[in-house]
């Protein structure tokens, strides 16, 4: 991976430290959005055969656009092949066959427990979120857990009003009380910086901060204090290749979806 | 058997104020032809079943159809909220909704069970979240095997279920290609069902062995309406209209501009003005 001169964006540096967490062997149940902009950057990179699976039911899925929704039509004529929905979530997740499962989310607490559903009392929310969908089972069911998103104080909060998917849960310590065995959130990738959960307390914690941030601006753009892990890096910075590919992806994608 | 029937005698035969009903289709084969005729005719008090409430149900529920909602994702996949939706949960309009909220996974299964003739369905779900604290209908079970404590939901068992598939036969049967979701479940736990179809075939021709095919004999009401996807699409006649999923961002977002939307396109037209979106279908059916 040669490193660049080139200008890049900070999603650019979110997506692409996204992909290269993927590995090729990997089989991976992919999240709308950000999640599937990074899953693919990888297949179209380091991780050609990667296995990418998306909720609507499409197996090892070779989209050449972004899909805008979960189950556009590209993912099923490009899949190996396409299961109905009720096979997807009991043979395929719960099944246990999936490695990894990349997530994004509306907030996000400092123990990687997800918010997709309202910010305020359920009852009478201030913002009524989209709801779950797959995502409280991707979240129990796959071997590890990918979370990607931007940070800002208004995603990244002190305690959610909702728990719709459970990372380390409210303490850090609710995935043994509950007696699962999978790993829940590995890496959460961010716009700044990527963290993994501090083997002791779970508490998502800084590993690595990409090029040209600073500790203070990360610390600035969290709800909670930031912890930083002992060991901390550099993100290496986009390689040339990396960037071409993603911004040919994103363009097809913009034209196909401008459509008539 | 199916009775072929316009979508208009279809939706009075089948749907009747105070139904639950489940329109189905994930992403693809979207009924919403069909949608819009229940909204034409002016149901009331519906409860209404889909695990993606995206378009068709923004559309029911802001034009005052449903009194309760039976979900587990309810966006516009790829752009955003749904502003009507948000509107009647934030703000009770144009009347208040009902949730009644669980996770794709619960609701797939409650399909299954409901088409199995099961009270309940069970699943590996739930660990940790918090829906389970505020939807009454998620409990548990605890295998009598191993002790393993798992969750359950109700069976999804419908009064109507109203599904688009790609094409019907002479007879009635009907098939579904592509990424099928849970139509088949929806239909096989219903009372009634209603099919919307591209197009009617002497034969379906060769098809492949485990292509999706729901008997006439399954199926209460055939329609013909070309085109009745849209903006969801049918695969191999016309693919998803995208850029309407992300011009309903701004239709939607205001009462006025949703109202008057609805007005000219939806209430002012039949289903024979789906049939523009309908492109491709006879190319298809001469190739194959």
């Amino acid at each position: 991976m040669s490193a660049t001169a080139m200008p890049y964006t900070s999603t650019e540096m979110m997506t692409i430290a996204a992909a290269r967490a993927l590995r090729n062997e990997d089989v991976c149940f992919v999240g709308i959005g950000a999640p599937s902009a990074a899953c693919n950057l990888a297949r179209l990179t380091h991780a050609p055969n990667i296995t990418l699976i998306y909720e609507s039911g499409t197996i090892a899925t070779r989209p050449t656009v972004l899909p805008l929704s979960i189950g556009d039509g590209e993912l099923c004529d490009t899949a190996l092949t396409t299961v109905s929905v009720p096979e997807m979530f009991r043979y395929w997740l719960q099944g246990g066959r999936i490695s990894v499962g990349f997530l994004g989310g509306a907030q996000i607490d400092r123990f990687a427990n997800l918010n997709t559903t309202v910010v305020g009392p359920y009852d009478a929310p201030k913002v009524r979120l989209p709801g779950g969908g797959g995502a409280p089972e991707i979240a129990s069911n796959c071997q590890e857990i990918f979370i990607i998103m931007a940070q800002s104080k208004r995603a990244f909060v002190d305690r959610l009003d909702f728990i719709t998917s459970m990372g380390h849960g409210r303490t850090g310590r609710e995935r043994r009380a509950l007696g699962i065995k999978t790993k829940g959130p590995t890496r959460l990738i961010t716009d700044m910086a990527i963290y993994t959960p501090d083997p002791e307390t779970c508490e998502m914690s800084v590993v690595s901060i990409h090029p040209g941030i600073t500790r203070q601006q990360i610390a600035d753009s969290l709800g909670w204090p930031v912890h930083f892990a002992k060991e901390v890096n550099e993100t290496p910075l986009p390689s040339a290749e990396e960037l071409e590919v993603l911004r040919d992806i994103q363009e097809r994608t913009r034209q196909a979806h401008q459509g008539h | 058997m199916a009775e072929f029937m316009s979508l208009r005698d279809a939706v009075a035969h089948c749907v009747h104020d105070g139904d639950r009903v489940a329109m189905e289709g994930f992403t693809h084969l979207i009924p919403h032809a069909a949608g819009h005729e229940v909204i034409r005719q002016q149901r009331r008090h519906l409860t209404l079943v889909r695990m993606t409430p995206d378009i068709i149900y923004d559309q029911l529920i802001g034009m005052g159809c449903a009194d309760k909602l039976v979900f587990s994702w309810g966006g516009n996949p790829g752009v955003g909220s749904l502003h009507r939706f948000r509107d009647a949960v934030e703000n009770k309009w144009p009347q208040p909704l009902e949730i009644e909220e669980h996770s794709h996974a619960a609701m797939a299964n409650a399909y299954e069970a409901g088409a199995a003739n099961l009270p309940f369905a069970m699943m590996r779900g739930y660990l940790g979240a918090d829906l389970q604290l505020v939807n009454p209908n998620i409990r548990s079970v605890t295998c009598p095997f191993t002790g393993e404590v798992l969750a359950a939901m109700p069976a999804i068992r419908p009064d109507v279920a109203i599904i688009h598939a790609l094409r019907a036969d002479r007879e009635g049967n009907v098939l579904l290609e592509g990424i099928t979701g849970v139509q088949k479940e929806a239909v096989l736990a219903s009372r009634r069902a209603i099919v919307t179809v591209e197009e009617v075939v002497d034969d379906f021709g060769p098809t492949y062995r485990n292509t999706v095919i729901l008997p006439s004999w399954t199926i209460t009401a055939v329609c013909v309406v070309p085109g009745g996807a849209h903006p969801s699409y049918a695969q191999g006649y016309y693919s998803r209209d995208n850029s309407f999923y992300i011009a309903w961002d701004a239709i939607s977002r205001d009462r006025d501009s949703f109202l008057a939307w609805m007005t000219r396109h939806v209430l002012e037209q039949g289903p024979e003005a789906f049939a523009v979106h309908a492109c491709s279908a006879k190319t298809l059916s001469a190739q194959s």
